[in-house]
């Protein structure tokens, strides 16, 4: 395997691959919430009969429709991506990954696309009862989207039931259940929706805000704020307590990546502590003014007192063991190119298989790892390590808008059942101004999650530098410019459409009030 | 339950069932929407046009998706050397299939005239380039495309964007571009007001001729112009997925497979007589001709995957790295629970989605996209 995978292509495929996903990532936790937040309030209407219920259902499903159109838009360019930037993976671990993608086709997706366009086309053409079914079948298909979209991104975290072929040079399933049960895809999952419920909660709460300030469709956005309330409560108590499951399932299988979120630099003694703020400093292995909570981390990651949480340099020892395991699988690899019925090879191999992925750390440094040096090992382990300072910030800052989240719906709930919503200014324009968090969050998730498994594409297997195309990077400069002006016109496009309609709101699409009838209605002549 | 070789058939013919699952169900949205200025005069026929399509045409895309994720996860070696290879066609399609859901549904949430006009050309053209890509993409699976693996199955591709511009693989391009028109009109007849549906059947007419000219055009080139590539030495049916393990020749006839096994004709067949039904029944501007022209796709589809079996993906440059049915398969596992899957749900997936094209049956009238405000 000599390697000449220009460093450029690597560089421009993953920036454009976090480009994509993080610009897709600002419409589908949207989509996963509000079609919920339709669902409940056509429930509501098919139990009460009120129209004003259905009014909110219809205005609140324009915004969703625009917000999904964008979300269809650019997840298609998810599933191309994997194939034309990089090839490699899906070779090497299509028959593992590409399994819950086809499933999440199959079960969720086609179901989805199928209901959308009835959702909005079908007020006229079905019964109550048959178009709040359609609702609640769209909510649940795009839950259950996520399910295998996670399941898919939970085995890259954590690859559990698969093994290495030798004979077709990839991955392949050994274990279906222990793909699918993935305790870190379940963890993900839940914590993933959450989020995207209360994103949902937040869009809907802030908008109604803004009628209230404005003494606008009162009624209307008094009923979608309590709506709001309740799920968002809900939500986001779910979404920091699964957030905590998350982080349990991440110490046990990413150890690397729960120390650098941390800046845990040296294991301490157990219980460790928590950093609630610090400057992490990479250059000396340490972190400046740290403010530390005894005990917390330790419960948190280990759910014990006595289990240490491994630091970073003891992490980066521990990969050397296991980049030396993953060079003597390399090498039986190679024999049983050559010679495909060698025992011994097998028998090295089958021992080793698990670091393999370990010895093609050592391809961004030589050609050839069993060539490698203690000092290119060195340079391998090394590289192991993520980027502390982002990791570090992204995660307080992620888990403060839950804490956030939490105080802000408990306050709405409680206004709510008070029925004063309307009270207080403040409270309105704190709502208001809210709105941008729940994305700040999502998009913050996404980096601890994603960028913090780099230096691997997929855990302790693939190397993300070795799962590039063979393409040039004039090709990816070209895609990724026509990313970069596509999105950005839809952005503002997205952005205008959005304001425009809710600035509109109910009354100014003549969805609520109801034109009320003249006083002379029964001289009107009826049009048929 | 079924061995290796019948699940990789079965996944075979699962692949070409998606692909004609997508011609025929989200063909007729690409012709519309290529068509939607040609068929619509004024702003409301245009709505017509669009209506008769927005509420089934996110559902129909699946198909796409789905055929995807279904080369992803049983066919992993066709979708990353054909996505990679082709970067920047498929890139081209990739931009098509972004512009369609914003367009559908942001196009009449503005009453503009230059606004509209903007998205209508933005659908035309994305209409357009969806199904003339496909088109030239197969047309090349019969050339064969530049890609070698090294030992350690790293493909590396070794040709641009305009070596896929080959007068046969335009021709190809064209096959499929005038049989979704010609479906797309049939889709017209069917749906929409009596003033735009006639409209149609006159577009319809010329599409299905010209389809017809150029897919015998691409059979007799296939014949004569083009050869073909075949297995040599002994063929592993059971063997382990690595394309390396077998000899390929480049030189012998497309049409083998069809000498091999006779009944291989009735695909054409189905495309040809397909194509004379449309031109019998659009007249009447009814469901016959739909069905018609599905008949005329799935042919069409099936003429070329029998054609190219056993092979997936021909490699010009080093033909034994060639993709094959029998050697660039998932697991054997995989396939297993991939057929099950898709046993569940496919019959699920027709089922619903008969029910909503059954719910949204009926003409879409000018009367009534005046009458009702459009809120999609």
């Amino acid at each position: 395997m000599t390697m000449s995978i220009a460093p450029d292509v690597v560089t421009l495929s993953r920036l454009q691959f976090a480009l994509t996903a993080l610009y897709h990532f600002l419409f589908v936790p949207l989509t996963l919430g509000l079609v919920w937040m339709l669902a409940i309030m056509e429930a509501v209407y098919v139990m009460t009969g009120r129209e004003v219920w259905k009014r909110m259902v219809q205005f609140w499903g324009v915004l969703f429709g625009i917000n999904f159109a964008m979300g269809v838009a650019t997840g298609v360019t998810m599933e191309f991506q994997f194939g034309m930037n990089w090839a490699y993976y899906a070779h090497y671990v299509g028959d593992v990954f590409g399994t819950p993608l086809a499933i999440e086709g199959l079960m969720a997706f086609f179901l989805e696309g199928t209901l959308v366009g009835l959702f909005f086309m079908g007020w006229n053409r079905l019964s109550r009862v048959a178009h709040s079914l359609v609702t609640w079948f769209l909510a649940l298909a795009t839950s259950l989207s996520a399910l295998w979209i996670l399941i898919a991104n939970g085995w890259m975290q954590n690859p559990v039931g698969s093994a290495f072929n030798p004979e077709t040079m990839r991955m392949e399933v050994t274990s279906f259940s222990e793909v699918f049960f993935n305790p870190v895809a379940q963890a993900k999952f839940v914590h993933t929706v959450s989020a995207g419920y209360v994103m949902g909660s937040v869009f809907v709460l802030s908008i109604s805000a803004w009628y209230l300030l404005r003494g606008r469709n009162v009624d209307f956005a008094k009923r979608s704020m309590t709506v709001a309330a309740s799920f968002g409560l809900a939500a986001a108590l779910s979404v920091v307590v699964l957030g905590d499951e998350s982080g349990y399932a991440v110490s046990e299988n990413q150890k690397m990546k729960m120390a650098a979120i941390e800046a845990m630099w040296e294991t301490e003694p157990a219980p460790a502590s928590f950093t609630l703020f610090g400057l992490p400093d990479v250059e000396n292995k340490t972190t400046h003014y740290a403010i530390r909570i005894p005990w917390v981390m330790g419960l948190i990651g280990t759910r014990s007192i006595d289990k240490p949480i491994p630091g970073i340099t003891n992490l980066v020892e521990e990969t050397k063991g296991r980049i030396d395991n993953g060079i003597r699988a390399y090498d039986a690899m190679l024999v049983l190119r050559e010679d495909r019925n060698n025992a011994q090879a097998k028998a090295i191999l089958a021992a080793h298989d698990k670091d393999l992925g370990y010895a093609l750390l050592l391809k961004r440094f030589i050609d050839d790892p069993r060539h490698a040096t203690p000092a290119d090992i060195q340079k391998a382990a090394d590289s192991t390590i993520p980027n502390v300072p982002v990791l570090f910030w992204s995660f307080r800052i992620m888990v403060a808008c839950g804490f956030y989240f939490i105080a802000l719906f408990a306050y709405s709930f409680w206004q709510a059942s008070k029925r004063q919503l309307d009270k207080h200014r403040w409270y309105l324009k704190l709502a208001l101004w809210s709105l941008p968090l729940p994305w700040l969050a999502a998009e913050l998730g996404w980096i601890v999650a994603e960028y913090g498994r780099q230096p691997w594409a997929i855990e302790g297997v693939l190397p993300t530098a070795l799962g590039v195309s063979s393409v040039t990077a004039g090709q990816v400069w070209t895609s990724l410019g026509g990313f970069v002006l596509f999105y950005s016109a839809l952005a503002i496009i997205d952005a205008v459409l959005m304001l425009k309609f809710a600035r509109k709101g109910p009354d100014g699409l003549g969805l609520w009030p109801p034109a009320s009838p003249a006083p002379a209605a029964t001289t009107v002549p009826v049009q048929a | 339950m079924f061995d290796y070789e019948t699940l990789r058939v079965i996944w075979w013919a699962l692949l070409g069932t998606l692909l004609i699952g997508f011609a025929v169900m989200d063909g007729f949205d690409f012709g519309v929407a290529a068509l939607l200025r040609v068929l619509g005069r004024t702003d409301d026929e245009r709505l017509v046009l669009l209506e008769t399509i927005e509420p089934t045409w996110e559902g129909n895309q699946v198909w796409f998706i789905l055929g995807g994720g279904a080369a992803f996860a049983a066919w992993p070696a066709l979708y990353a050397v054909s996505f990679s290879g082709m970067y920047l066609a498929i890139f081209l399609v990739l931009l098509a299939f972004i512009v369609r859901p914003v367009g559908f549904n942001f196009r009449s949430k503005i009453h503009d005239a230059r606004w509209r006009n903007l998205w209508d050309a933005v659908l035309t053209v994305s209409g357009i380039v969806v199904m003339l890509i496909s088109g030239v993409a197969f047309g090349n699976l019969f050339l064969g495309v530049p890609f070698r693996f090294d030992g350690n199955l790293r493909m590396t591709w070794h040709g641009g964007f305009f070596d896929l511009l080959h007068p046969f693989a335009l021709v190809a391009g064209l096959v499929s571009l005038t049989m979704l028109l010609a479906h797309g009109t049939c889709w017209v007849a069917y749906k929409a007001d009596q003033t735009i549906a006639d409209r149609a059947v006159r577009v319809g007419r010329w599409a299905t001729l010209a389809y017809v000219v150029f897919y015998v055009l691409a059979g007799i080139w296939l014949a004569y112009g083009v050869a073909g590539y075949a297995i040599v030495g002994p063929v592993v049916t059971n063997g382990v997925s690595n394309p390396l393990y077998k000899e390929v020749a480049h030189g012998s006839s497309w049409f083998a497979s069809y000498m091999q096994y006779p009944w291989f004709w009735l695909a054409p067949v189905l495309g040809v007589l397909g194509a004379i039904g449309v031109q019998l029944s659009i007249g009447k501007k009814g469901l016959a001709c739909f069905i018609w022209s599905s008949a005329m796709v799935a042919g069409t589809i099936l003429s070329a995957g029998f054609a190219l079996f056993p092979f997936l993906l021909p490699s010009s440059i080093d033909p034994r790295s060639s993709l094959t049915v029998w050697d660039a398969s998932s697991s054997k596992g995989t396939l297993g629970v991939m057929l099950g899957a898709t046993a569940v749900f496919l019959p699920i997936i027709i089922i619903y989605t008969s029910w909503v094209f059954r719910v949204l049956r009926g003409r879409v009238t000018l009367e009534h996209v005046r009458q009702s405000g459009h809120m999609y």
